[in-house]
């Protein structure tokens, strides 16, 4: 077999490995959390009688170690079980939020990575010039002010005096494609913002790392210019860190978004997990715990196998 | 008298009015006649509520675990939910009378222990059955069942027998009731086909709007019930309640025109809002009120003068400035002010008296340790400012306090009705006897200031029975005096409700019960043409 195919399939197997040690982690950490599914549920409201009695009607009687593996079984199926607050079908209310976010995700990451990459490559050509100064000073002011503040800055300038793009991104179904993408650009704008600098930065160190190699220097004694050189030669060589700091970038996208979702009121999955976190309902934490864990393997086992691929060292093995 | 006139004028635009009224009621503000009529003919022109248009309301309080099942529903937008799709057999009108809706009347048999509501006749829920007494019946047997873990379940415990007779639904009571009605305006309570048995989380009520969308934490939307039985509300063809908890978010909405309503307004920009051009703040006075209590029987609390220091300790007027900006009222160390029914405006107001306050510290014997305050964020907004603010006040008193920040987080469970001095809030309720029977009688589950006195629940079982209004004023008098000067809750004010609205929104009512007009803005209200 190629070493690349089992390579690729002992990733693989790691991945869903460390998921199944992760969901052993999500749940031990969901067990020990302080206060009682009830009397979250109850609030003010609860009673002695009350609390009981949704607790019986919740099972959570049994203990823990039973009550993990009949999760982890049905969720191997695919059934994810019921909110424990409201009784709905936890794979049909996520999928709904995660299709959200992924789609928010797509479109910052469709909007920054290309830009990051561009600009990367541009400070390259232009190092310690004006375009190179201004295009880091930038993004790095974006990155160094908290997203919560650029987003209400965003607001008031664009949604409320402007009128130009709507304050609450609430997406649903009846909305078409066109409709959505307005909702969604505020937001968009946001996490573009955020994680520019981080991939910017990252191309521009890793292309001038290679940028010192002697082969570099061959090629401009070919006499390319300035941008052939970088895009033919430096950059290929440098996809690796490069293609690490992007699924670095786009597990953030995915998983650590609840901010802007709260600020624009975003459907997403950020704010679905954490209403169910202050409500103890476990297998709905459960659930995004293992899908957000799911994301970070599997965009970090990509980044994995991406560099191995864009290296013929790694590639060729002796 | 401008806010007075506002209130009538939008009265005849309900045409709960004539010309006539208005005019008598309007001199009795000292308005000229020239005046009343421009102002009549104004409020009149825009009269008769304009019908369509989609109302969209902007609210705090939802979120993903939502559910639309009525007796689970304890936050804002479940509440607004309710009120869209549902409706009870009465509600508390603004001024504290009853609104029948899914019932015509009721009546009391002579010693108050018996009532019997006359169903509406003519009444469809949404699935197209006729609404039967019933399903009335079946509606309250859920709520008294222990399994539905339902919010009203307290106020259905008095009660000892229930039928159902053609138009008419009965209650017996176990002891007298003269508020038993009031009860019955629980918003949980709103009728459901079969008592909502089989399907609790359908959404099917006999309300002015039908369910059309529902996404829990996101937005739910209402479509108009074209058979809903009351011509004179449910103006819109479609109602969506967002959920917007963040209260930045939620004012930009509101300015950028994305809603027409908002709920909870902060206070600290409720003045700026005022003077945008397209929105009115519109802040009412309710029930609610802001609180710190003591266990009565843990020590030190279980000595009635440090108690007493620590009440004299506290400047209200201070806290009503600088946490509520002015927007509500200083408290009087009890439950009830003036938005209750038979409220005793005679009981004398405390004022902060850091040398009386001494006084009693002194005479209480504490050994000078400090006393342990517990408060977070969410026990009410403002809470930690106003610990400290009540800190500084009570070192004038030379009373040492130690504020402990707790976390938001499992502040309900772990740190109120737990600990013995913390900070909390208490929304208020339609009459005082269920707000005294909430928290205050001995065997309340929620009695958090462990307040166990027999002659205070004797007086308030025999305000129950009385039904001589004056006698019974007397004897609600009384207890709130009981627990201004012997009582465990510090009570420095009470909050008002403040609401954003655009100004295309028409048909405001101020409502004390509660914010959003008692959650029936979108009932009510209609957009300008």
């Amino acid at each position: 077999m190629h070493p690349i195919v089992t390579l690729v399939a002992q990733r693989l197997a790691l991945g869903i490995l460390l998921l199944f040690a992760a969901s052993i982690l999500i749940f031990a950490g969901t067990t020990i959390l302080p206060g009682d599914v009830a009397q979250s549920i109850l609030g003010q409201q609860a009673t002695p009688e009350n609390i009981a009695n949704l607790r019986e009607a919740l099972g959570l009687n049994d203990p823990p170690i039973r009550r993990y593996f009949d999760w982890l079984f049905n969720a191997l199926q695919g059934d994810l079980g019921t909110a424990l607050t409201n009784g709905r079908d936890i794979a049909e209310s996520l999928g709904q939020r995660l299709s959200n976010t992924l789609f928010l995700a797509f479109w910052a990451a469709a909007i920054s990575v290309p830009l990051a990459i561009f600009l990367g490559l541009v400070a390259v050509r232009y190092k310690d010039r004006w375009p190179d100064k201004s295009i880091s000073g930038v993004t790095l002011a974006a990155i160094s002010i908290p997203e919560f503040l650029i987003g209400y800055v965003l607001m008031y300038f664009i949604a409320v005096q402007l009128g130009w793009a709507p304050s609450v991104a609430t997406i649903n179904d009846n909305m078409s494609v066109f409709e959505k993408l307005r909702a969604i650009a505020l937001p968009v704008t946001v996490l573009t913002l955020v994680v520019l600098a981080h991939m910017m930065r990252m191309t521009r160190a890793a292309i001038l790392n290679v940028m010192q190699s002697a082969y570099i220097e061959t090629a401009e004694l070919k006499g390319l210019s300035g941008f052939q050189v970088i895009y033919r030669h430096a950059f290929p060589n440098a996809i690796a860190p490069i293609v690490n700091v992007v699924m670095l970038n786009l597990a953030y996208l995915v998983v650590g978004v609840v901010v802007v979702e709260v600020v624009f009121v975003y459907p997403g999955m950020g704010q679905y997990l954490v209403d169910h976190v202050s409500k103890r309902d476990v297998p709905v934490v459960q659930a995004c715990g293992l899908i957000f864990a799911a994301v970070y393997i599997g965009l970090n086992m990509i980044a994995d196998i991406v560099s191995i691929l864009a290296n013929p060292r790694l590639r060729h093995p002796k | 008298m401008d806010q007075q006139l506002g209130y009538l004028a939008a009265q005849v635009t309900v045409r709960a009015m004539s010309r006539r009224e208005f005019m008598g009621r309007a001199a009795t503000l000292g308005v000229s006649a020239a005046m009343a009529s421009t102002v009549f003919a104004s409020a009149a022109k825009a009269s008769g509520p304009v019908k369509g248009g989609v109302f969209k309301v902007g609210l705090q309080g939802g979120e993903s675990t939502d559910s639309l099942d009525p007796a689970l529903a304890h936050s804002t937008v479940p509440f607004m939910n309710l009120r869209a799709f549902g409706e009870c057999l009465a509600n508390v009108a603004p001024d504290g009378s009853l609104d029948f809706r899914a019932a015509e009347s009721v009546e009391a048999d002579r010693e108050g222990k018996v009532w019997t509501f006359k169903i509406r006749n003519g009444v469809e829920f949404h699935n197209g059955k006729t609404m039967t007494s019933e399903d009335v019946l079946r509606t309250m047997e859920r709520h008294s069942n222990e399994e539905a873990t339902s919010g009203a379940l307290g106020i259905m415990k008095g009660i000892e027998s229930m039928k159902a007779d053609g138009d008419y639904f009965q209650m017996t009571l176990s002891t007298i009731n003269a508020d038993l009605p009031y009860l019955m305006a629980d918003y949980h309570l709103i009728v459901q086909p079969d008592g909502g048995f089989d399907d609790p989380a359908a959404g099917i009520g006999t309300g002015a709007y039908t369910v059309e969308a529902d996404e829990p934490g996101v937005r739910h939307r209402f479509a108009k019930f074209a058979n809903y039985w009351d011509d004179t509300k449910g103006h819109f063809d479609a109602v969506e309640n967002i959920v917007l908890n963040d209260a930045t978010a939620r004012t930009a909405a509101l300015k950028s025109g994305q809603v027409h309503m908002i709920d909870r307004v902060e206070p600290k920009i409720a003045q700026l809002m005022a003077r945008a051009p397209n929105i009115d703040v519109k802040s009412v006075s309710g029930p609610g009120h802001y609180v710190f209590v003591m266990h009565v029987d843990t020590p030190p609390f279980d000595n009635n003068d440090l108690r007493l220091a620590l009440k004299y300790a506290i400047d209200r007027r201070e806290m009503v400035d600088k946490i509520l900006r002015g927007y509500g009222s200083v408290g009087n160390d009890m439950p009830i002010n003036a938005a209750y029914p038979l409220f005793d405006d005679t009981i004398p107001q405390r004022e902060f008296d850091p040398e009386k306050a001494a006084e009693h510290y002194k005479k209480s014997g504490h050994d000078g340790s400090p006393i342990v305050l517990r408060v977070a964020d969410g026990a009410f907004p403002g809470a930690v400012d106003a610990a400290a603010l009540f800190q500084q006040s009570a070192q004038a008193a030379g009373i040492p306090l130690e504020i402990e920040r707790e976390p938001n987080d499992g502040y309900w469970s772990e740190v109120w009705n737990k600990q013995p001095f913390c900070a909390s809030y208490w929304g208020g309720r339609p009459v005082q006897d269920q707000m005294y029977a909430t928290a205050y009688l001995s065997t309340a589950d929620w009695n958090d200031t462990r307040w166990k006195r027999p002659e205070f629940d004797e007086l308030l079982l025999a305000a129950r029975g009385e039904l001589d209004t004056a006698k019974r004023k007397d004897i609600y008098s009384k207890m709130g005096r009981m627990l201004r000067d012997e009582g465990g809750s510090i009570c420095p004010m009470f909050n008002d409700f403040i609401d954003g609205v655009s100004t295309d929104v028409q048909g405001w009512i101020d409502d004390p019960n509660f914010g959003m007009m008692n959650g029936l803005a979108p009932q009510k209200c209609w957009l300008a043409a």
